[in-house]
This record gives C-alpha cells, sequence and structure tokens, in this order.
C-alpha cells in the first residue's frame, strides 16, 4: 500500500521535534480527519536555515510532514513556497489515492509557517 | 523476531484439517451439485452433510440454513429480504448504533426506498438494551435488526432479551453473529431470532463462506435470480470445498470452544491489564466483562491508529486500527464515535483479537513491543507534551508530567 520511501521516512523521520524559538510556526489539519501537522522554521536572511516538525496521524501524515523538511532545508522563502502537496508525494514515490487529501498536507503546514513568520515580520 | 497475528477479527487462519479437508475434495471430486451424475451426487451429499452439521450446532433445521458467500452477503440478504417481504405491513426499521457496515449501509439503502430508520445510541460501552428496543416499536415496524458481538469492540449485546420481545411482538428479528459464531455457544432458539448471519472465515473456515439462518415461516424475498439451489433463495452454483471447509470448522470450533474461551480469556486478560498498567492515557474500550473472550481494543491519546498498526508491523506484530486512514472515509469508527469516545480518541484506537495458535509468548512480546511505540509516536505528535518551557502548572499539567 506505501511505497518503500514513505515507509522509510515514517520509520525514520527527518527532522522530528520543536524549535523552542522559531521564527515561524504553521499548523494545519484536525483531528476529526485524523491529522493535525505543526512546522517550526528558523529563518536567516530569507532561507530556511533549520526546520521541525510534529505530526499527529497516519503513515503518508508522518511521511510527508518528514519528506517536506527534507526539501525545503536551506530553500529561499519564495523557493519554498512553490513547494506543493503534490511535489511532497512525487518525491515519496506517491501516495495511495485515499491518502491524497486527508493526509498530504505538509506544504500546507510549511507554507501557514512561512506566513505566519512574513506576518510577524510585517509587523515589526 | 516473533511473528504475531493478532487480528483474528479481520479474518483467522484456515485450520489445518480444515484445509486438509477441503483439499483432498479438491483433488477428488469437481461435480456440480446440481448434477445428477455421480460426481454430481458426491457434491450434494458433501454439501447437505455441511448443512446437517452447522445447523445441529445452530439449534436450526437444516433447511433453514442458506450457504452464502460471506457475512456481508448473509446480512444483505437477511436485512433487504426481510424488510421488503412486510413492505405492505409497515416500513419502520428498528437497529442499533454499533452495527458493522454491511447492517448500516443495507438499512440506509432501504431508506432511499421508503423505510423509515431508527438507530438506537448504546451505552459508553456499547451496549444497546431491550427496553430501548421496546420503547421504539410502532404499529408499522417490520424489522429488528441488532448485531450480536460487536466486531470493533468485542461488546455482546443482549440479544436473548431483544429476541423474546421481538417473539411477544412478532417483529422479525435479525442479528449479525458474524463475530459470535464459533466463538461463543450460539442457539437460534435460545437466542430467539429469525433471521442469523455467519462467516466461516471468522471461525478457521475458509474465506468467501458464509451463512444465513432464515427460521421456517418467516417471510423473506430474496435478492438474486438464477437456477434453483439452496431452494432459490441463493442461487448460483454452490462452493462446495468452501461448504466443506466451513462445516468442519464450526464442528471443530465449537468441540473446542469452552477449552478455548477460558484460554484466550487468560490471554486477554493478560494483555489487557499490561496495556493499562503500563501506558498512560490509554482506555479499553468496549465492555470490561460482556464482552468476547479474544478481543481487545483501545484508544491510546495524542497518537494515531494507522501510525500504531504500522509500528506495531515492523515488529511483525498484525493488529487492526478503527482511525480515518483505515476506514476510507474521513472519518474514524462510528462505533467509538456513538460510545461517546471523543472524535481525536477515536483517532487513537487499536484493536488486538486473539485466535488459534496464540500464546502467552506472544501477548508478552507485545507487551514488550507496545509501549516504546507509543512512546515514540507521542513524542512526534503536536497534541502531546508541554511546549510551555516555563509552564507553571506543575502536576497538574499532564504534557508536563507525562513528558518525564
Amino acid at each position: 500500500m506505501y511505497s518503500e520511501k514513505v515507509m522509510d521516512h515514517f520509520n525514520n523521520p527527518r527532522n522530528v521535534g520543536m524549535i523552542p524559538d522559531a521564527d515561524g510556526v504553521g499548523q494545519v489539519g484536525n483531528p476529526t480527519c485524523g491529522d493535525i501537522m505543526k512546522i517550526y522554521l528558523k529563518i536567516k536572511d530569507n532561507v530556511i536555515e533549520d526546520i521541525k516538525f510534529k505530526t499527529f496521524g497516519c503513515g503518508a501524515a508522518v511521511a510527508t510532514s518528514s519528506m517536506v523538511t527534507e526539501l525545503v532545508k536551506g530553500m529561499s522563502l519564495d523557493e519554498a513556497m512553490n513547494v506543493s502537496n503534490q511535489m511532497v508525494a512525487e518525491a515519496l514515490d506517491g501516495l495511495p489515492p485515499q491518502k491524497m487529501h486527508c493526509s498530504n498536507l505538509a506544504a500546507d503546514a510549511l507554507h501557514a509557517a512561512i506566513e505566519n513568520y512574513r506576518r510577524k515580520e510585517a509587523g515589526k | 523476531m516473533r511473528n504475531v497475528y493478532f487480528d483474528h477479527s479481520a479474518t483467522t487462519p484456515v485450520h489445518p484439517k480444515v484445509a486438509e479437508e477441503m483439499c483432498r475434495y479438491l483433488g477428488e471430486n469437481s461435480g456440480n451439485p446440481s448434477s445428477f451424475h455421480s460426481p454430481g451426487r458426491i457434491a450434494r451429499k458433501t454439501v447437505e452433510t455441511a448443512r446437517e452439521k452447522v445447523a445441529a450446532i445452530l439449534g436450526a433445521r437444516p433447511d433453514e440454513i442458506v450457504f452464502t458467500a460471506g457475512g456481508t452477503e448473509s446480512v444483505n440478504m437477511a436485512v433487504m429480504g426481510a424488510a421488503r417481504a412486510r413492505r405492505k405491513k409497515g416500513n419502520h426499521i428498528i437497529t442499533s448504533a454499533v452495527e458493522h457496515q454491511a447492517s448500516l449501509y443495507t438499512c440506509e439503502a432501504l431508506e432511499k426506498e421508503g423505510f423509515t430508520l431508527t438507530v438506537l445510541p448504546v451505552d459508553r460501552y456499547g451496549l444497546v438494551s431491550a427496553d430501548q428496543v421496546r420503547e421504539a416499536i410502532t404499529g408499522q415496524t417490520v424489522l429488528i435488526n441488532i448485531i450480536h458481538a460487536q466486531n470493533e469492540v468485542g461488546t455482546i449485546e443482549p440479544v436473548e432479551e431483544i429476541g423474546a420481545l421481538a417473539r411477544e411482538k412478532g417483529i422479525p428479528f435479525h442479528t449479525d453473529a458474524c463475530h459470535s459464531v464459533g466463538r461463543l455457544p450460539v442457539d437460534v432458539n435460545k437466542l430467539g431470532v429469525d433471521l442469523m448471519s455467519f462467516a466461516a472465515h471468522k471461525f478457521n473456515g475458509p474465506l468467501g463462506a458464509g451463512g444465513l439462518y432464515i427460521r421456517k415461516g418467516t417471510r423473506w424475498e430474496r435478492l438474486m435470480y438464477g437456477g434453483s439451489q439452496e431452494n432459490r433463495r441463493r442461487v448460483g452454483t454452490e462452493n462446495v470445498p468452501a461448504i466443506l471447509g466451513m462445516g468442519l470448522a464450526l464442528e471443530l470450533a465449537v468441540a473446542d470452544m469452552e477449552k478455548s474461551a477460558a484460554y484466550f480469556t487468560v490471554l486477554r486478560d493478560r494483555l489487557v491489564n499490561g496495556v493499562l498498567s503500563t501506558i498512560p492515557n490509554c482506555i479499553l474500550t468496549g465492555h470490561p466483562s460482556i464482552r468476547l473472550p479474544n478481543l481487545a481494543s483501545f484508544c491510546f491519546e495524542f497518537v494515531e491508529g494507522e501510525s500504531i498498526l504500522l509500528s506495531l508491523d515492523g515488529r511483525k506484530i498484525a493488529v487492526s486500527s478503527g482511525s480515518a486512514c483505515t476506514s476510507r472515509l474521513l472519518e474514524p469508527s462510528h462505533v467509538l464515535l456513538a460510545m461517546g469516545v471523543p472524535v481525536d480518541v477515536a483517532q487513537s484506537s487499536i484493536r488486538v483479537s486473539l485466535g488459534l495458535g496464540n500464546t502467552e509468548e506472544d501477548v508478552d512480546y507485545f507487551l514488550a513491543e507496545l509501549p516504546p511505540i507509543i512512546e515514540r509516536l507521542r513524542a512526534m505528535s503536536p497534541l502531546f507534551g508541554c511546549e510551555d518551557e516555563e509552564c507553571s502548572e506543575g502536576e497538574d499539567c499532564f504534557a508536563c508530567t507525562a513528558k518525564r
């Protein structure tokens, strides 16, 4: 049902945890659909210097969270905003069809974190 | 690494003696039971012998047993067939909130045909009561449909009491007994049912074989048209080796029932006590004692069921989950929600079901492997663990205390 890459990222997730003094935090999902993803960002010169995640959800939810952190670490914020859920799923060699909607939200969480950072910056 | 199969409520391994008999039959005979020649007669005799066996065990007459391709088909036939046959008498069906999807969706399909549905709520253990059924009965009620042993949480419904009530009121009563036949003593007269569904693969018989009991005299309409098999109640050439396997599997299950129920109860209790005493924020779902001897179902707060299932699978332990991700709907188990389990907690459910071949060592292996899995997933969960480094709530903050 899941690709080997999904299982690898589920069993050995990259960048799990939180950043206590994060510059941006984004959270998407709700418990009804069974997935909540939270992304923490450390930004320097408009570049993602560090990224961590916490996820409540199924195998696909954990794997997509892990994959998105790996994809965007070191990227500029503009580049990171262009990373889509679809790209994350493709990087994992695809997801089962029923997982595409409910559990493929990692890029949304990333975008929410970047927007959170940008709002904070604009308010400074 | 051990290989532990703890998903016997999903399906069971075929009993070696059953597999042997089925293979023997497949190797020796290929007749159609409807044919008049010798191979046909052997096939016919095989089917009828199995029917007599199954009927005797369930307290039924052989002509009251219809062979089907499984539990879902039996439930569809029972519910649709009985309701439609009495359409002129009324249009009201009483069922419960903890039915299997086979029942639930069949009832909903009948709603579209003009039937009205009363879905009885359950208590926190998943129980309905005969009193609730009594209060729901109207002059229009044509069918009562209540599951015997609930498939997700294992609670055993008061089917005998409901059966007596149905008798008293003269209303047909169907019970989905897929999870009780072969595990609990089941007698159609003692239960007072008019229709009863069961499936061979739940009691170490083959997949693709089921049965429907239809009490003689029950008004019932068939769903399928074709030949004259099963007295036209279920047409299509009989799956002879599977029927043979079902008869033998039930015979073996019943011969061993008392002993295995006692054995599984000991293992189940060891498992339940072990889980509840080592893992905080975990609940046993279903009734604490009025439950199947081989089934335990839990919710582990702050983690999602499928992720527990996958992690256990990585340790070669097979269980199932009632989370949204395994249901293919975007909702967690309707059974847990009906029992009042909060939606986020219902997402964290795991069902462990024991069966043939499971040992105390399997339970102990499970008990050793589960806590670190839950701990790892909780550490990853945004719902778990206080993120306030200067949290002042101390012992009152669960996240702080649980983190230690």
